[in-house]
């Protein structure tokens, strides 16, 4: 219960965070950064219980009869993702207090910041699918606030608007996945799902279930083909970058494909889908990492690639692959926000973001190039780093592979290697070699920015030299929640000579040598057109028709449907009416035996239904307006006279006064508007004849259907029965009116009464 | 009767709805009224047509006798009487001014609101 009432407390410091800021000023990004210690701290009193193999799960009724509960659900993957948001989210909050000091919307931008730290953390930390969903969607609207933080540049806007078209699409069909899968299981409650994957894998609904959930998950988590989104994203500030789009909103989509692994995982679907979506990833992204010279999104695209490899190890789903991927999981967020952290710092006081005109910074930034040559070691995957454990396991994974082991193993050093050299280009690159900077006063950034680095890109080394303090316990039970039982994880640095150490000796070589190519390598694509190439094919250009499509059509269907015309309008309301209507009438009985039903009308009936027909065509055919009035008062005392005929004489009565007020009205009205005269062509006319015939044939058509099946009404025998005893009236009708629906009487005399206003307005109003 | 209605409620959309599409704006009122007699009838019909018999409570009974025309929809259609009134009504004052202001009932003219 606690940590609902933390979730609610988080959303709430997010609405405070601005007028907080106001007061705190200067210190605010760390007083902020208090919060989501906090929370790290909470998480982490949970481990222990959880690490014993005791998942906490706590259930908030919501809407209990649907199924949907606001429950939590903490288990080992949870615990560490939460731990990742939390610990990572503190270190960003201090440093986007000092990256964004002047921005004018610091405040606005702690609001958004912390309402995407709430959304993760509940969709981390959610127990049903439909709670965890509401979460996934406010992750991307909070996001699409923070890439869109400079809303002043059309580019960011641009970004923002794309980063939540695609995830939000992709939202659409998890939603749909996620109805399936609850539908199938019965239920909508994470933690009974995940014991009943044997007959959820053999439901008819696993197939589009599993697809839809996998777009999901692919557009959160930046797969190919829906990757271009994330570098995209790049506009945001870089603490956003890093937070984002290295250690929480693109982990997401990998969090529910681990979540759901031991439900849906398993099968040739499964691992076609899942892990080869992630090795085409690994390898593109990888390629894509070597192209830009902006650090940021070279960062970006070495994520995706990232993002593949961990995506391809869930889609395996064997014990190695499972440890493997929340190894990669730790050593990624670690690297990636330090990375990230070091590349704003940098551009913080240089203001070059530009690899090529970046270099031999670190005699005047000690700390923060130690930070980046830790996180750059751990990228690389080269030993003392928790990279280096978690590549070792990656190789070895991919070398006990059931299927072509050589072949992934291959693809695995191809990527691998092609990170080493971004390792390279992003963490050393600018830090080493000649300064190419003459600026006399470039110094260290301050504390609160590269404290962040430093911490992140020390953890990554230091959990890999204690791996049994911290790194070993957190993977151990992570990969217990994956896999779906206990399982003991000894993570270590050294394996003694094996083909994994030999895979990463070849990396490391490779990667040396991709970064000497780098240049050579461009100069190839560059003469290969790829970028024209991509532009013209890629999906980002699928994107783009994408929307442009919709724009069409929407301009389309506007012109089509809003032509400012009202009988237009009417005509459209009218054939949608006839064909949704129209085509579910069915008329049971055969039409004699209607006659019988009209040759028991009286004689006196049919003479005033004759006389209401007539009048009805002269109001239709005269040129006279005072003819046409007279003829609408006809119909209306025919009506009363049925009224009167069939039993209703209270109805009776009021027709007969509302119309002679009508009559009156209008001849007072009309007399002083204009003589007819013929507006509409000939062939305008015969259309609305045909039109308005079509539709008064389908209501009578409509009536006759109705009439056909006999009627019981169960409210006419309780007024009959109730309204003396209860109400102490005989006219039921009144009854009815003043008592049992009373509530509906004031409703009318309230319309009334604004009518009569609107009416008393009209009239004295006076025009200029 | 009741089918002779149906028949009588068809004719009275049909009607309703051709005035309603004209470009007057006087035509398009006088459909207006139509149309609400052609709804009112529709439900008087669909609560089935009893001769005669008003749903009053006699003189010292306890309950309505059967048969008796159904309360119900009696109730419905008094709303609907003084409702389509208050409309109607509204709408003639609301028409008068419109001619007054722009000078020309024909509805087409009226398309645009930054042309006035």
């Amino acid at each position: 219960m606690n940590l609902i009432l933390g979730l609610v407390l988080t959303f709430l410091l997010a609405a405070l965070a601005p007028r907080l800021h106001a007061l705190l000023k200067e210190t605010s990004g760390w007083v902020f950064a208090m919060w989501p210690l906090a929370w790290t701290i909470v998480i982490g009193s949970l481990a222990q219980q959880v690490i014993e193999g005791d998942s906490v799960y706590i259930r908030y009724p919501w809407m209990s009869q649907l199924g949907v509960n606001l429950s939590l659900y903490v288990d080992g993957l949870s615990l560490l993702f939460a731990l990742l948001i939390s610990g990572i989210g503190a270190l960003v909050l201090i440093y986007s207090g000092s990256y964004l000091k002047r921005h004018r919307y610091l405040g606005r931008f702690y609001l958004f910041i912390l309402l995407f730290m709430g959304s993760m953390l509940g969709l981390v930390l959610s127990g049903n699918l439909i709670s965890m969903f509401v979460f996934w969607e406010l992750t991307s609207l909070s996001s699409y606030f923070l890439i869109g933080f400079d809303h002043e540049r059309e580019e960011a806007r641009r970004a923002a608007l794309q980063a939540m078209v695609v995830t939000g699409m992709g939202g659409l069909a998890l939603l749909a996945g996620l109805l399936l899968l609850g539908q199938a299981g019965g239920t909508l409650e994470i933690a009974a799902l995940l014991k009943q994957g044997e007959t959820l894998r053999t439901s008819p609904h696993y197939l589009p279930a599993l697809a839809l959930i996998v777009i999901g998950a692919f557009t959160k988590s930046a797969q190919v083909p829906f990757h271009f989104w994330l570098p995209n994203a790049m506009e945001a500030p870089t603490p956003v970058s890093a937070y984002l789009h290295s250690a929480t909103m693109v982990k997401a989509g990998i969090y529910l494909l681990a979540r759901l692994s031991p439900v849906l995982g398993g099968t040739a679907a499964w691992q076609l889908m899942v892990a080869g979506g992630g090795l085409v990833t690994m390898v593109l992204g990888a390629i894509m990492a070597l192209g830009p010279s902006d650090l940021k999104r070279i960062l970006a695209y070495s994520t995706v690639s990232t993002l593949g490899t961990l995506t391809f190890l869930i889609g395996l789903g064997t014990p190695l692959a499972a440890k493997a991927a929340m190894a990669l999981l730790l050593a990624h967020a670690m690297y990636k926000g330090a990375l990230f952290l070091v590349a704003g710092a940098v551009d913080h006081e240089i203001g070059i973001r530009d690899v090529r005109r970046l270099g031999g910074l670190g005699q005047f930034m000690p700390v923060t190039a130690t930070a980046a040559g830790m996180a750059a070691l751990s990228m690389a995957g080269l030993p003392p780093s928790i990279g280096f454990i978690s590549k070792e396991l990656l190789y070895e994974a991919q070398l006990h592979a059931l299927h072509s082991p050589t072949l992934l193993a291959g693809t695995g050093v191809l990527a691998s290697g092609l990170l080493v050299a971004v390792a390279g280009i992003v963490g050393l690159r600018p830090f080493f070699g000649h300064p190419i900077h003459r600026k006399r006063h470039l110094h260290e950034p301050p504390l609160s920015l590269w404290l962040g680095p430093l911490l992140l890109g020390g953890a990554g080394i230091a959990l890999a030299i204690v791996p049994e303090i911290a790194a070993s316990p957190l993977i151990s039970t992570a990969v217990s929640a994956v896999l779906g039982k206990p399982t003991v994880v000894e993570l270590r640095l050294w394996h003694g000579p094996n083909p994994s150490l030999a895979l990463s000796a070849l990396t490391v070589i490779a990667g040396a040598g991709f970064y000497a190519a780098q240049p050579f390598l461009l100069d190839i694509a560059a003469r290969a057109h790829l970028k024209e190439w991509m532009a013209r094919w890629g999906p980002q250009r699928g994107y783009e028709r994408m929307l442009q499509g919709l724009n069409a059509l929407a301009t389309a269907q506007t012109r089509l449907l809003q032509s400012g015309f009202l009988r237009f309008y009417l005509m459209i309301i009218v054939l949608t009416t006839i064909a949704l209507v129209g085509s579910t009438i069915i008329i049971p009985e055969p039409l004699s035996r209607w006659l019988s039903r009209i040759v028991d009308a009286r004689p006196y009936e049919l003479i005033i239904v004759v006389l209401m027909g007539v009048a009805t065509l002269m109001a239709v055919l005269t040129s006279s307006r005072l003819a046409a009035v007279a003829a609408l008062g006809i119909v209306g005392y025919g009506v009363a006279l049925l009224y009167m005929l069939f039993g209703a004489p209270d109805l009776a009565m009021t027709q007969f006064a509302v119309e002679t007020l009508t009559v009156i009205l209008l001849v007072l009205v009309v007399y002083r508007l204009p003589r007819f005269t013929r507006l509409s062509g000939r062939s305008a006319r015969l259309r609305d004849t045909a039109l308005a015939l079509a539709a008064g044939g389908m209501m009578t058509a409509l009536m006759l259907m109705v009439l056909s099946a006999p009627l019981k009404s169960r409210l006419a025998p309780f007024f009959a029965a109730n309204s003396l005893t209860l109400a102490k009236g005989r006219n039921v009708v009144n009854v009815i009116l003043v008592d049992f629906r009373a509530l509906d009487t004031l409703g009318e005399i309230t319309v009334l009464a604004v009518a009569a206003i609107g009416v008393y307005a009209l009239l004295k109003l006076r025009t200029e | 009767m009741d089918v002779v209605l149906a028949i009588a409620v068809g004719g009275l959309y049909a009607a309703g709805l051709y005035m309603m599409m004209r470009r007057s704006i006087v035509k398009l009122i006088i459909g207006l009224g139509l149309l609400s007699h052609a709804s009112n009838l529709l439900i008087f019909t669909m609560g089935r047509l009893i001769r005669g018999r008003p749903p009053l409570i006699a003189p010292g009974a306890e309950a309505l006798a059967e048969p008796y025309a159904d309360p119900l929809p009696q109730a419905l259609i008094l709303t609907a009487i003084v409702i389509g009134f208050g409309v109607q009504a509204f709408a003639v004052v609301l028409i008068k001014r419109v001619y007054e202001i722009v000078g020309t009932d024909d509805l087409d003219q009226m398309k645009r609101t930054d042309e006035l």
